[in-house]
């Protein structure tokens, strides 16, 4: 029986992690000698998924489902694993399939691990490693359920290309009322701007930036770099930017490439939030704060003379290699 | 309105995660122990409920003996009565089986439980609740208002929110943003007097059997030094030739 991996289509497109999620389950295919089989909902392209490794993909196409709906969705998924008599799901870390991966569970009777950074490390007994304490761990867990279900930590696996050929097949799963009670009243989101769980790169500020009026050079590096702006928790405490940009042990993960630090000193819960950032640059006047610890790069000095000067420099840089 | 809110003991977040008995058992040596933030944000929305709306307001714990005297600051801050099932919490399904009866039993209208513990950060106790009891169910939930039966919540959602409407019973998945920071209670001496004479029943655990197993756990690889530099030109250049990020 083939892996089964659940693929998110927003707006137009599959999203990256979804195309991580299936390469993930393809290494899974691999060590096991069997083929992908994904499922999208109300998706288009699905050859797409086969760049990475889907040699099949069930399409689920229904009008009540528009909108994500995580008791409808994780009753649909559920019934297209039945079909397909899948025993290992797997699943992206977005907030949609957190919110939805516990439900499934639930109703396939299947054992769920989260935060899942590599490939398993044993088929029998069924053993993952993924991360906990908020990046200060790793657990190497054993899942003892016929039904495996594994959430893949965000830019853990990476992309992987293994083209193969996808046959797309219609499913209409069996909802019922019950799947639709939580009704939606309205979405507020931003438009064209990159938000955190998606982003490659994050511009952050802390305190070091004295107010809220401060902000506009670390939008304008953010736009320039096309990063999603982030924030300590302090600043977030203060009301200068909002909650959702608040990153940290209480606040988002960031698990972005590019994780930059501006005016913020590297509190242990900050460091563990963006700990699974790849590349960390700190730019703060204080050289002994503690994020200089956890940085790659890094630039001791004022950060109201570094950043715009960055800023100039990096449009240039953007221009000479666009 | 009867309000269950499921409380984790879990270290605080400035501890030094260490690992013993061959890295397979969290060491507890040294660590002050807290309410775990996201229910902590949770059981202070419910005083709002408590006080402006009268509900009664219990809290639950799935854990050993070692865990009264988080549950005791629960009761501290203002829960009328606690429970704990008597059983260590081992994985999230197991810990959601103990829970469910707890809540099936008490008729709760609504339940609240952070969105993820800080220290296993599995994120399913929640979800995994609602399902086995046919509650409603709403994550990463920063408001939630209740008129009758009538349940409204927002979520945070990535890059926004999301408004639902839907009806009682429900469990919420709590964070940051239900309450804000300035909202949290620290325990007053009357508070913590009257705590100590408020009920807290042990319950006994139904037999579960445990669907994911932690064998062994594992620090981080210490990383490099970090590379310092004085001008921006270099910086970029590293981040261009040698990181590949840009």
């Amino acid at each position: 029986m083939s892996v089964f991996v659940y693929t998110e289509f927003e707006d137009g497109k599959f999203k990256m992690i979804a195309l991580e999620a299936v390469s993930y389950a393809k290494g899974i295919a691999d060590m096991i000698g069997t083929t992908v089989t994904a499922v999208t909902i109300n998706g288009a392209n699905a050859e797409e998924l086969g760049i990475y490794g889907a040699s099949k993909v069930l399409q689920i196409n229904n009008d009540s489902l528009l909108n994500f709906n995580a008791e409808a969705y994780a009753d649909a998924i559920a019934q297209a694993v039945k079909k397909e008599s899948a025993k290992i799901i797997v699943l992206s870390g977005s907030a949609n399939c957190k919110y939805l991966s516990p439900l499934l569970a639930v109703g396939l009777e299947a054992g769920y691990v989260s935060n899942v950074t590599q490939l398993p490390e044993s088929m029998s007994p069924f053993k993952v490693k993924h991360s906990v304490f908020t990046n200060k761990a790793f657990s190497f867990t054993e899942i003892s359920t016929d039904i495996k279900i594994i959430g893949v930590s965000k830019n853990t696996y990476g992309l992987k290309e293994n083209k193969v050929t996808t046959v797309t097949e219609n499913f209409s799963p069996n909802l019922d009322s019950h799947d639709f009670d939580m009704k939606i009243v309205s979405v507020d989101k931003a438009k064209d701007k990159v938000t955190i769980a998606d982003a490659e790169i994050v511009v952050s500020g802390g305190r070091g930036l004295k107010g809220p009026e401060n902000w506009g050079m670390i939008e304008e590096l953010a736009g320039i770099l096309g990063a999603a702006t982030a924030c300590s928790k302090p600043v977030s405490d203060l009301g200068w930017r909002p909650h959702g940009e608040h990153v940290g042990q209480t606040g988002k993960p960031v698990a972005s490439n590019l994780y930059i630090a501006i005016g913020i000193s590297g509190a242990i819960q900050h460091l563990a939030g963006i700990n699974s950032s790849k590349v960390k640059v700190v730019i703060n006047n204080d050289p002994e704060a503690p994020f200089f610890k956890a940085a790659d790069y890094g630039i001791v000095g004022d950060a109201f003379e570094i950043v715009p000067e960055l800023n100039e420099k990096l449009k240039v840089f953007k221009e000479q290699n666009a | 309105m009867k309000i269950l809110v499921c409380i984790s003991h879990v270290p605080d977040t400035t501890s030094k995660i260490n690992f013993t008995e061959g890295d397979t058992k969290f060491d507890t040596n040294g660590v002050q122990f807290v309410i775990n933030p996201n229910d902590e944000f949770g059981l202070t929305r419910a005083m709002w409920f408590k006080e402006k709306q009268g509900a009664i307001v219990h809290v639950v714990n799935v854990g050993g003996p070692e865990t009264e005297p988080t549950l005791r600051k629960a009761l501290a801050i203002g829960a009328d009565e606690a429970i704990r099932v008597n059983t260590p919490a081992t994985d999230g399904f197991s810990v959601a089986k103990q829970l469910a009866v707890v809540l099936q039993e008490g008729a709760y209208d609504l339940v609240i439980a952070g969105r993820e513990s800080i220290d296993y950060n599995g994120g399913m106790v929640p979800g995994m609740l609602a399902k086995l009891t046919g509650a409603n169910f709403v994550n990463t939930c920063i408001s939630i208002e209740v008129d009758g039966e009538k349940v409204t919540v927002i979520r945070e959602i990535d890059g926004g929110k999301e408004t639902l409407s839907t009806s009682l019973p429900i469990v919420i998945g709590a964070q940051k943003g239900l309450v804000e920071e300035s909202d949290l209670r620290i325990p007053n001496m009357r508070g913590i007097m009257q705590a100590r004479s408020k009920p807290l029943t042990v319950k006994e655990p139904i037999a579960v059997s445990p669907e994911t197993k932690a064998v062994l756990f594992e620090k981080p690889a210490s990383k490099g030094a970090v590379k310092l530099v004085t001008n921006v030109d270099d910086l970029i250049s590293l981040l261009h030739n040698e990181a590949k990020v840009i």
